[in-house]
């Protein structure tokens, strides 16, 4: 029998998932179509719908999209699009920041802060807008955070005080034990060595354990951010636990790859995807099409075997450059699932500008839509009648600048699985 | 008149380092001052290769020989530094006989151990070779770390009194009618170890006897002199690919030429070079089709070269120099030697000395006759020693001991650091707190870094080639701010911030000249964890006005 559905996705990234479960909860009969692990795991974890337009922060998103240039993605999906995806995170999450449009700002691992619309309610008692004191909490071998170091940056610039210490995360773990295993010990509280009297040693708790050894540094600290390390499965009664014992409420800090916020997120997704019904079929890549005006099937490769996966309606959401849905060599840029016209300078000495953090051509990689979402060929038409993008396989904007992927990932998701489905159903 | 140092060296390259070394071994009161951090003119852009001396065997014999000789020298001097991968002189089918032929004698002529391979046995050591080789020479080629070795020779210059100070730009010559008497150099941020927290001062060193030991830019200290030294910049684009590709110096056996030979350098290979005469060898052109060059010529030797990973450029410039009178037109012509400019024959201007050209691989040789030439100058009598006492890390250790439990660190971990650290394995790893890996790509470890700290202050460039953290792969995403964190709390964090952007900075500078495929996805990665993740690139944060954002629970 021929696997045949009505909507297919191709990605299943953040951009991926909400398309696949707008679409289900459309009424469709949806495939979710991942090849890799979701770059989720590499995210923050936050909800960024739009954090600065040029030089300046942007404190209302929603007061802002009509200064974005014609091809942002959220002049196509509009207003309402954005609200439609911060809905559909609010249904799947229980992620704080629902109760007003404005930006929070949010502590970053580097001691910056930065605005983001939606935020885990792990991170949520960390706002920087919140006035009580704070105190950080590093851990000597989770490098990439440096606790009393951040703390003297925001020191500089938040309306509270905040001071930062660094412990040795106690128990018998390797030196470079990665912070996974640091967050399974706390999800499950195993038992930590911390010394004794004599030759009798004694073991606590994971989490009373990591409480104790912070007690004496609390001082004034109404507040107590660690780094993203507070468990996997079990973040709320980690952060409970560990809270009750100090007194004060505890918050994480994003960061980095491996990213627990990340990871949980993508967990929460799976489960809802799940419940919606939506079909998914992992780790073989997409490696060609059926078709020509409209496509009939996506190819799937899995052990050499080509395998056709047949649809009605194909979304696009194999993400932009650092999740490989768009390509590129010395000659040029592509997007090499359908072929999609990729605008580009042709010199690729042109796709970026001499300074780190410069205005880069490269960043707006990726292919052009109409206002449906359908990627357009050089000369303006739709590619495929059939076919929709999503998320960071779209171009015309720097998602690392603005601070806007998982915002985007989200609107154009939840737009476009919505008109997809409605596109089956006519 | 009050003397600083007896010899002020200017320029802290392989060959100032070396001359710096050798003066201060038979006891003259050294000073060495470079306007960047050591290494930072061409002996920190080249591909480092350990010269068996085959590459000049026929049109270069002198040279040719030298190398042989320095090869054998360095191997035991500064075996920390280098390591013997052989070389291969590459014939493919349609190259010349007769070159080969002549390429053969030239090394054995010049003691240059060589033996013919068969297509076969070159492509048994080399898997990766093209079908067309046709027949090869092996030859002894390595490869050396040119930065490990500069920070070598002046880490033993400074045990042996010498004051070794980077950053630190000459900005006048200091002439009392017609004898040198010293320089005024500015310091970026004070005498020292450098700390970006510090301002900038500026110095007279008043020397008896100054040499110009600066390359490049040996031509425009000359002019500060009010001497002429006819130095012609040349510039070669070296390609660094993510992997060793090859682990054998492979030359393609033919008469020079552009895109010839590729280097494998520790968890790299390096594709080497172009030869482009420049005004400035400061300003010049990094061009894209000196990058594309050598991937596609030398992927006629080793074809994966087209498809591999490559993840940055970056350009060297030589140093060459024209006697007089010669009117070479073509800068691939002019010779390599070195020469020994001394400025009271040629100018009537005393205690000055220049040395210009030459090659990486003869650096201590040339050192030694520099410097029997300054002690001639200053009535020293003091013996050369420096082709028998090895540098600092490559005191003999016959075995590499278990640093698994001793360390505790993986032992593929403990491997790569005592590979970098030779003999100060011991002195460096015996730490007391947890020693984590800070940088994944290149298994450099806290104590390394600290280590590298502790002789280079908040400049993370230096701690960079001290330690090859955040050269491998990512390029510095993962590791840059791992790096900046160890500065902290000894610096606070204005400090830290502006030595993490400065590594930033410097590691996108060549790594935009491999923006493509996979090296392209990892800059978009670095560029949203830092821009992003981090929020690095925020502009002035004292702007923001709290109360306008969302307060959580509690603030609205």
């Amino acid at each position: 029998m021929a696997i045949e559905d009505d909507v297919v996705v191709v990605g299943g990234g953040l951009a991926g998932m909400a398309t696949a479960l707008s679409a289900a909860q459309d009424g469709s009969r949806v495939r979710l179509l991942s090849h890799k692990e979701s770059t989720l795991r590499f995210a923050s974890g936050l909800i960024d719908v739009l954090g600065y337009v040029g030089s300046e922060i942007v404190s209302n998103p929603f007061e802002t999209i009509s200064q974005l240039p014609d091809e942002h993605p959220y002049r196509r999906v509009g207003e309402d699009g954005i609200r439609d995806g911060l809905a559909l995170i609010d249904s799947v999450t229980d992620y704080a920041g629902g109760h007003t449009d404005r930006n929070a700002l949010v502590p970053t691992f580097g001691g910056t802060v930065k605005p983001t619309a939606r935020y885990p309610k792990h991170t949520a008692p960390g706002l920087a807008s919140d006035e009580r004191d704070a105190l950080l909490v590093g851990f000597e071998t989770v490098v990439d955070f440096d606790a009393p170091l951040a703390a003297e940056h925001l020191a500089e610039t938040v309306p509270f005080d905040v001071r930062g210490i660094t412990l040795q995360f106690l128990g018998d773990f390797r030196t470079d034990a990665r912070v996974t295993r640091l967050a399974h010990a706390l999800d499950e509280n195993e038992r930590i060595e911390v010394g004794g009297r004599g030759s009798v040693s004694e073991s606590v708790p994971a989490r009373i354990a990591l409480a104790e050894r912070v007690k004496p540094h609390l001082g004034d600290a109404e507040r107590v951010g660690f780094p993203a390390i507070l468990g996997e499965e079990h973040p709320d009664e980690v952060r409970a636990t560990i809270g009750r014992k100090l007194g004060v409420e505890v918050f994480e800090i994003p960061m980095g790859t491996p990213s627990l916020p990340g990871m949980r997120l993508e967990a929460e997704f799976e489960t809802a995807l799940r419940e919606a019904g939506v079909r998914t079929t992992t780790g073989n890549p997409v490696v060609d099409f059926e078709g020509t005006d409209e496509i009939s099937a996506v190819i799937v490769e899995r052990n050499s075997a080509r395998i056709p996966f047949h649809g009605e309606q194909f979304v696009l959401a194999t993400g932009g450059l650092v999740g490989k849905g768009i390509d590129s060599d010395r000659s040029g840029v592509r997007e090499p699932v359908f072929d999609c016209h990729v605008p580009a300078p042709e010199n690729r000495y042109d796709w970026f500008e001499d300074g780190a953090f410069d205005d880069h051509r490269f960043a707006r990689f990726g292919v052009r839509v109409d206002d449906e979402l359908r990627p357009l060929d050089s000369a303006g038409s739709p590619e495929f009648h059939n076919l929709r993008a999503v998320g960071g396989v779209l171009g015309g904007y720097d998602f690392a600048a603005e601070k806007s992927g998982s915002g985007i990932s989200l609107a154009t998701g939840v737009v476009a699985g919505r008109n997809a489905s409605d596109e089956v159903n006519l | 008149m009050a003397i600083d140092a007896e010899v002020l060296v200017v320029g802290g390259g392989s060959t100032g380092t070396g001359i710096a070394r050798d003066l201060a071994m038979r006891g003259v009161d050294v000073t060495l001052v470079e306007k960047g951090n050591l290494t930072h003119g061409t002996t920190g852009r080249m591909h480092g290769l350990l010269h068996s001396g085959g590459r000049y065997a026929v049109s270069d014999q002198a040279s040719a020989t030298e190398c042989i000789e320095e090869n054998r020298i360095l191997r035991d001097i500064a075996s920390h530094c280098v390591e013997m991968t052989g070389g291969q002189f590459v014939q493919l089918e349609g190259d010349d006989d007769d070159y080969f032929e002549e390429k053969l004698r030239g090394c054995r002529e010049c003691g240059i151990p060589a033996e013919v391979l068969t297509a076969k046995e070159a492509r048994e050591q080399e898997p990766y070779l093209t079908e067309d080789v046709k027949r090869a020479i092996a030859v002894p080629d390595g490869a050396i770390d040119p930065f490990r070795l500069c920070v070598a020779n002046a880490a033993d210059a400074e045990i042996h009194g010498a004051r070794i100070e980077t950053h630190a730009e000459v900005t006048d010559v200091l002439v009392d009618g017609t004898d040198v008497v010293g320089v005024e150099v500015r310091h970026e941020s004070g005498p020292g170890k450098r700390n970006h927290a510090k301002s900038g001062t500026t110095e007279k060193i008043r020397a008896e006897y100054v040499v110009n030991a600066s390359g490049a830019w040996a031509g425009q200290l000359g002019e500060m002199a009010g001497v002429d030294i006819e130095v012609r910049p040349s510039k070669g684009v070296m390609v660094v690919m993510n992997c060793r590709q090859v682990d054998t110096v492979v030359n393609h056996c033919r008469p020079k030429g552009d895109a010839d030979i590729i280097v494998p350098h520790e968890t790299t290979a390096i594709l080497g070079t172009t030869d482009e005469e420049v005004d400035d060898p400061e300003n010049y052109p990094e061009e894209e089709w000196e990058v594309d060059m050598m991937i596609d010529e030398l992927s006629k030797l080793v074809p994966i070269l087209r498809d591999s990973r490559t993840i940055r450029s970056f350009w060297g410039v030589r140093p060459l120099y024209e006697p007089p009178g010669t009117g070479t037109t073509d800068p691939t012509d002019i010779t390599r030697d070195f020469f020994l400019l001394d400025h009271e024959e040629r100018d009537d201007l005393t205690g000055l000395t220049s040395i210009v050209g030459g090659k990486f691989t003869t650096y201590r040789a040339m050192a030694e006759q520099i410097s029997d030439h300054v002690c001639e100058q200053l009535g020293v009598r003091g013996r050369c020693r420096t082709a028998d006492e090895p540098l600092p890390g490559s005191d003999d250790f016959t075995v590499l001991r278990d640093y698994m439990d001793d360390f505790g660190i993986r032992s593929p971990i403990g491997r790569r650091s005592v590979q970098r650290l030779g003999s100060r394995a011991d002195e460096v790893l015996m730490t007391d707190g947890p020693n984590p890996v800070l940088c994944e790509c290149e298994a450099v470890t806290r104590a390394e870094i600290g280590d590298a700290i502790d002789q280079s202050g908040t400049d993370l460039n230096a701690v960079r080639i001290r330690t090859r953290a955040s050269m491998g792969n990512c390029q510095g995403g993962i590791c840059c701010h791992r790096m900046a964190n160890e500065l902290h709390p000894k610096h606070d964090e204005p400090t830290v911030r502006d030595a993490l952007d400065e590594l930033f900075q410097e590691r996108w500078k060549g790594e935009r000249h491999a923006l493509w495929g996979e090296q392209l996805s990892q800059a978009a990665l670095n560029y949203a964890l830092h821009a992003t993740t981090m929020n690095r690139d925020a502009p002035d944060e004292d702007a923001i006005d709290f109360a306008a954002f969302d307060g959580g629970q509690h603030g609205d």
